[in-house]
């Protein structure tokens, strides 16, 4: 089986986020650019079956719709294990464009397994994993917190409010991950780094379609007031002033 | 022309967040000059429905059918489609929950559908129809142009409140009929933890960091919580060494939750648990760092031993409960 592992990049959480151009767009001066955090569990998680042996993955893939200075971010995915990468060369305009894209590589390479992060840390649209899924008509499960291949058979714990299902599906079939997929995204070690420079990247050129939605400008949040400080020797204040002040206990 | 508003259902009920969504949903529909339909799927305890009219819903439907019972994607998302395309919606609005991250996106395909998700107020204009939407994780804020004529929407939960307004809406049920193809999923176990508050739920939430010190400490935190009426919650760090359960785990990986009161206990507030607790309508903080980030997000602090903090908390709520 083969397993396909979409990737975003995205900046460094930690980056302090400020936009140019009116407001128009994000200022990328000196990003820190990374694998989006729930594609690098997914892809984690996708080195670990393809690792067992008796679950008859091949190969992992990672996927990306991104121009040329995305690259770097691909080559990470691939020291961190996996063993080819497929970059649309194209700016991912919006979310259904990107999903256009990605399906289309999928249907062409027939992929058995494919893994989206429940959503990207600089859109948090939460769209693409889904749309993929219903481009292809193939069946989605979401809020993945574990995936296993036994006997042949792909066993896939969704989590649900105040608790968890697990669910089988049959190949092929795309998994929408949050945290729980992996333990910790794995790291490329020396070894890697040096085998990901040989490994290939195809690079292809994107379909034309038309976005659904465009972003016209950015906000950033209003200023916060400055904390109010209570007396550490009279936290009853604290619980008088939820109480009655602010009306929340 | 109309706005559908598709409410999730737990077992036949519906939650706070469902009402939010139709009020949420019949102000869009004011917006548009159009009526608002609220959607189930599967079986709905009659009277649950007939509350669904004191949202400001025109008209409640009720889908239910073989194999409905429980969510598959594929199938749920095929019978939206199917009553939103016979009801001319041209909005339709969904929670930005786990089920509505799930559902929206296929619906978008099936009808050419925009979505602006993790909408936290009513569309800035209807003529380019814009939206805001949170984006970077809740350090900036978008404006979403949406370019179709059907648009879809994910409301952020707990963000915009209930209206109360009763329009008399009849209630109509049909049993849909999807086909087996679409029905690939299969749920072979459940498994439920009852009794405790669900987070996801929660007004109040306590949560408690490595500030902690050690997982022979939470009694006093336990028991703030219980007197609240509040789920707990911890950060990554106290996840991960096993002190709490990974399902209390609030952060950019782990729940992201929106309750009226966050109190953030030993907690240094490092960016990617504030990813998880910002939309917070009011966060408190108690840490022995004055300067840590955590205060920059809270309202409200103490800067203190929450060992010493928190069993004065816990008195003074028994106090002004009379206990």
């Amino acid at each position: 089986m083969k397993i396909l592992v979409c990737i975003s990049n995205v900046p460094d959480t930690t980056t302090k986020v400020k936009f140019v151009d009116d407001n128009k767009r994000l200022d990328i001066t000196g990003i820190q650019w990374v694998i989006n955090p729930w594609d690098e569990l997914s892809l984690t998680r996708a080195l670990e079956l393809k690792d067992d042996p008796s679950t008859g993955i091949q190969s992992v893939t990672v996927a990306h719709v991104g121009l040329s200075a995305s690259e770097p971010t691909i080559r990470k995915a691939l020291a961190i294990g996996a063993d080819d990468a497929i970059r649309v060369n194209a700016d991912p305009v919006d979310a259904y464009y990107v999903a256009v894209q990605l399906a289309k590589v999928i249907k062409a390479e027939k992929y058995d397994i494919v893994l989206c992060g429940i959503e990207s840390s600089d859109h948090n649209g939460s769209t693409v994993g889904g749309m993929i899924s219903e481009l292809l008509e193939y069946p989605s499960v979401s809020a993945v917190s574990g995936l296993k291949v036994e006997n042949g058979q792909a066993v896939i714990n969704r989590e649900i409010d105040g608790g968890k299902e697990v669910i089988m599906v049959p190949v092929p079939f795309v998994v929408i991950v949050q945290k729980g997929i992996a333990k910790e995204p794995r790291i490329a070690a020396m070894r890697g780094i040096m085998l990901a420079r040989t490994k290939p990247v195809k690079v292809i050129e994107p379909v034309p379609v038309e976005p659904l939605t465009e972003v016209t400008g950015f906000e950033l949040p209003q200023p916060r007031a400055a904390c109010q400080f209570i007396d550490a020797e009279d936290p009853k204040q604290l619980i008088e002033l939820l109480q009655n002040e602010i009306k929340v206990i | 022309m109309s706005v559908l508003v598709y409410t999730e259902n737990w077992d036949g009920k519906f939650k706070k967040l469902s009402h939010e969504l139709v009020s949420y949903a019949s102000k869009v529909a004011e917006m548009l000059n159009t009526t608002s339909i609220a959607l189930s799927i599967g079986k709905v305890d009659p009277e649950e429905l007939k509350k669904m009219g004191s949202y400001g819903a025109d008209k409640i439907i009720n889908a239910d059918g073989e194999g409905l019972g429980i969510l598959d994607n594929q199938a749920y998302a095929k019978t939206i489609a199917d009553i939103a395309v016979k009801e001319g919606a041209t909005v339709i609005v969904l929670s930005n929950n786990n089920t509505g991250k799930a559902l929206a996106p296929r619906l978008s395909v099936r009808l050419i559908a925009g979505i602006g998700s993790g909408v936290s107020k009513l569309p800035l204009s209807i003529n380019p129809f814009m939206v805001y939407k949170r984006a970077y994780s809740g350090n900036a804020y978008a404006h979403l142009t949406i370019k179709t004529n059907v648009r879809i929407l994910t409301l952020a939960q707990n963000s915009f409140g209930i209206i109360e307004k009763n329009k008399g809406a009849a209630i109509e049920n049909i049993t849909v009929q999807v086909d087996h193809s679409l029905m690939k999923t299969q749920v072979k176990d459940v498994q439920r933890q009852t009794g405790k508050i669900l987070l996801t739920d929660a007004d109040v939430v306590v949560s408690g960091g490595r500030g902690m010190k050690s997982p022979d400490n939470w009694e006093p935190l336990v028991e703030l919580a219980g007197l609240l009426n509040a789920a707990t919650a911890c950060s990554r760090p106290v996840s991960d060494e096993g002190w709490r359960g990974h399902e209390e785990h609030t952060g950019q990986t782990g729940k992201i939750i929106a309750p009226n009161l966050y109190i953030a206990v030993g907690i240094s507030g490092a960016t990617q648990h504030l990813a998880g607790v910002s939309s917070s309508k009011y966060i408190v903080a108690i840490n022995t760092d004055k300067d840590a980030p955590i205060f920059e997000a809270a309202q409200y602090g103490i800067v203190g031993d929450a060992q010493k903090i928190l069993p004065k908390l816990v008195e003074a709520v028994k106090t002004s409960k009379g206990l």
